[in-house]
């Protein structure tokens, strides 16, 4: 009888797995076959098996002598620098998102879904299109700038987009929604008894947090991390717009060799790199929550 | 993208839905770029109703019809790209029985290398790339590449550069004494990679730099469009067209019909329709370029006959230069210098 109803349950949701199978995969292998080809001319690829492509994302060959191969130094730059602002972007994200979670958690429950509605809002619009709103307000002649110079605090406009403070604020915005939500998840579950407790037995407020709150929602924050962290390091449209296109991500790269650079096998074998680092990402995640509850279990 | 994409799916409907009637045409072009007016006026002589799609680079364009199954009839690439297209088999020739009027074409954009006697595109608009400076912040000498390369001191930190690679390239090639934006002159790749790396921590960004923010002062002087700063500088006089006296980058979109259109003949009737020169000037007056259609003059808004980013003062004219795609050995030394200045 389980056995039937298991195969009922393979057979129904075949059609799903299917096209989530064939969708997940089928391009990804593409990207990965590409990945071992020679860039055909203007863009596209040649069906020639090369490994050059998965060369040149670590090495350069010096242009004015082929022959020379060193650590391509411009890539490990990009790389880094995509790992750094994702990893401050979702820090940024914690510390902003920790107390709004709090905050919308310790409401009455009839007014916590309002909250929580309230920080789904900016999903309605597009991401670009609040993008170039940020853009917008911390431009030279922008809102910010403009109510300065009014108030007669700056007698030149600060320079603020086209810098990493501007990648940073629109990432930090467009991102934070996805802290709090898991944070938010982990908080509602949270027995609010054990801070009662904790008090009881004489914690400090500070020690509380410490070692009370932070220690249960921390499923949260590992969650949020990722979710933040994932998107943060292959983002393509906030350091474009308001980084001012001086220095490249990860993403801009990528979309540089499936452009001008008309090198398909190269961008493709940057895309595995940034998968295999998402990847590497999700794997710590793994590991961390299953030495949670093994130690929780223990 | 995404918007590229919906008006794709879009203009495939319409062109499955009404795949019997005769009157429709799906054109493949540059976003903002096709005269509204021009459509409208199309439509109400010929009965054909016309969908436009846009796309943001050439390689993109390319990349999508190589594929297939797009449903375009009309494309629009620009000149350095004509021959791949042309190449690949993917262009379809004029046919002579319906463009009939290609001797309104301008004589010297008749046998041009990318197409000789335009067998397969006519002219769409054509145009420059060079120099906006705001006047009010520097007022030296415009014409120079310097303004990029080698910004004065009122511009430091205020410059901002298109991130289009073989402009950018171009320019800094010509400045560096270099004749072809494909050269295989080493000496010449190492100069332009040190004065780009060397310019660079003087420029404000990279960017397509919307008109506004040239017209607003955000940005001080740039690499830019003559079209585009025509418009800005309507809306500000002190904004200023320069012509880098070393060289320039010219280029000329150009419409053909693709290899699998689907409205074959429409697509001929609308090519022969921009070589009028009253309809050629309705596309100048929209985009604010050039169109290479004799007697189109007569038509075009006033105002463009005497813009110096459209009519380029005649000590200017020999340094601009058509540039050519690259082979894939130079296009790749390009792409390493590109990658170096943005890391």
């Amino acid at each position: 009888m389980d056995r039937d109803k298991h195969g009922w349950k393979w057979l129904l949701s075949a059609p799903a797995l299917l096209v989530l199978i064939a969708a997940a995969s089928g391009p990804l292998v593409i990207v990965g076959v590409y990945s071992f080809l020679s860039p055909g001319t203007m863009g596209g690829v040649s069906w020639v098996f090369s490994t050059e492509a998965w060369l040149r994302v670590f090495m350069a060959r010096d242009i004015f002598d082929p022959e020379v191969l060193s650590w391509n130094a411009a890539h490990l730059t990009i790389f880094w620098r995509s790992i750094w602002l994702s990893l401050q972007t979702t820090l940024i994200c914690a510390a902003l998102g920790f107390p709004t979670a709090w905050f919308i958690a310790t409401r009455p429950p009839s007014s916590r879904t309002l909250w929580l509605f309230l920080i789904t809002i900016p999903f309605w619009t597009n991401l670009l299109i609040r993008t170039f709103a940020i853009q917008e307000l911390i431009r030279n002649s922008g809102t910010i700038n403009s109510l300065l110079l009014w108030a007669g605090l700056i007698d030149q406009p600060i320079q603020m987009l086209f810098t990493d403070f501007a990648v940073l604020l629109g990432m930090a915005y467009v991102f934070l929604p996805l802290m709090v939500l898991p944070l938010f998840a982990a908080m509602d579950k949270l027995d609010f008894r054990l801070v009662e407790a904790g008090y009881d037995l004489y914690a400090s407020r500070l020690q509380v947090l410490w070692h009370v709150i932070i220690p249960m929602v921390k499923p949260g924050f590992i969650a949020g991390s990722i979710l933040v962290f994932i998107p943060a390091i292959g983002a393509y449209v906030t350091p474009r717009i308001l980084g001012g296109g001086r220095t490249m991500m990860m993403g801009n790269l990528i979309g540089l060799q499936f452009g001008q650079g008309q090198n398909w096998p190269l961008g493709a074998a940057l895309s595995m790199l940034l998968l295999i680092i998402v990847v590497g990402a999700l794997v710590f995640y793994l590991r961390v929550v299953n030495r949670e509850e093994d130690t929780r279990r223990g | 993208m995404k918007k590229t994409y919906l008006l794709g799916a879009a203009a495939l409907l319409a062109s499955t839905s009404i795949a019997s009637a005769d009157g429709v045409l799906n054109i493949y072009n540059w976003g903002n770029y096709t005269s509204p007016e021009l459509i409208e006026q199309f439509t109400a002589d010929t009965g054909i109703e016309v969908t436009i799609t846009d796309f943001d680079s050439n390689d993109t364009a390319l990349a999508r019809v190589r594929q297939g199954g797009h449903g375009f009839d009309i494309v629009v690439p620009t000149h350095s790209f004509v021959q791949t297209w042309i190449n690949e088999g993917l262009l379809m020739p004029l046919d002579p029985e319906i463009v009939t009027d290609r001797g309104n074409i301008a004589p010297q954009w008749v046998d041009v290398a990318f197409d000789p006697g335009r067998e397969y595109t006519v002219p769409w608009q054509w145009g420059t790339t060079g120099i906006i400076v705001n006047t009010s912040i520097y007022d030296g000498d415009i014409n120079t590449a310097d303004i990029i390369l080698n910004p004065p001191a009122e511009l430091d930190g205020r410059v901002n550069v298109i991130p289009e690679m073989s402009d950018v390239m171009a320019i800094a090639v010509y400045a560096a004494g270099g004749d072809d934006v494909c050269t295989d002159d080493m000496e010449i790749w190492r100069a332009v990679r040190d004065s780009l790396m060397a310019a660079k921590p003087h420029w404000l960004a990279l960017d397509y730099g919307t008109l506004d923010s040239y017209v607003a002062g955000d940005i001080a002087a740039g690499v830019y469009w003559n079209g585009s700063s025509m418009r800005a500088r309507i809306q500000n006089p002190d904004l200023a067209y320069g012509y880098p006296a070393t060289g320039y980058p010219v280029w000329m979109d150009n419409a053909a019909v693709l290899a699998d259109a689907e409205n074959v003949e429409n697509a001929m009737i609308f090519i022969n329709y921009i070589l009028q020169p009253e309809h050629a000037a309705m596309l100048s007056n929209f985009a604010r370029y050039a169109n290479g259609i004799t007697g189109s003059d007569a038509f075009m808004d006033p105002a463009m006959g005497e813009a110096p980013e459209i009519v380029i003062p005649d000590e200017f004219i020999a340094a601009g230069r058509f540039s050519s795609a690259c082979p894939q050995e130079i296009q790749d030394i390009r792409t390493q210098i590109w990658t170096g200045l943005l890391q």
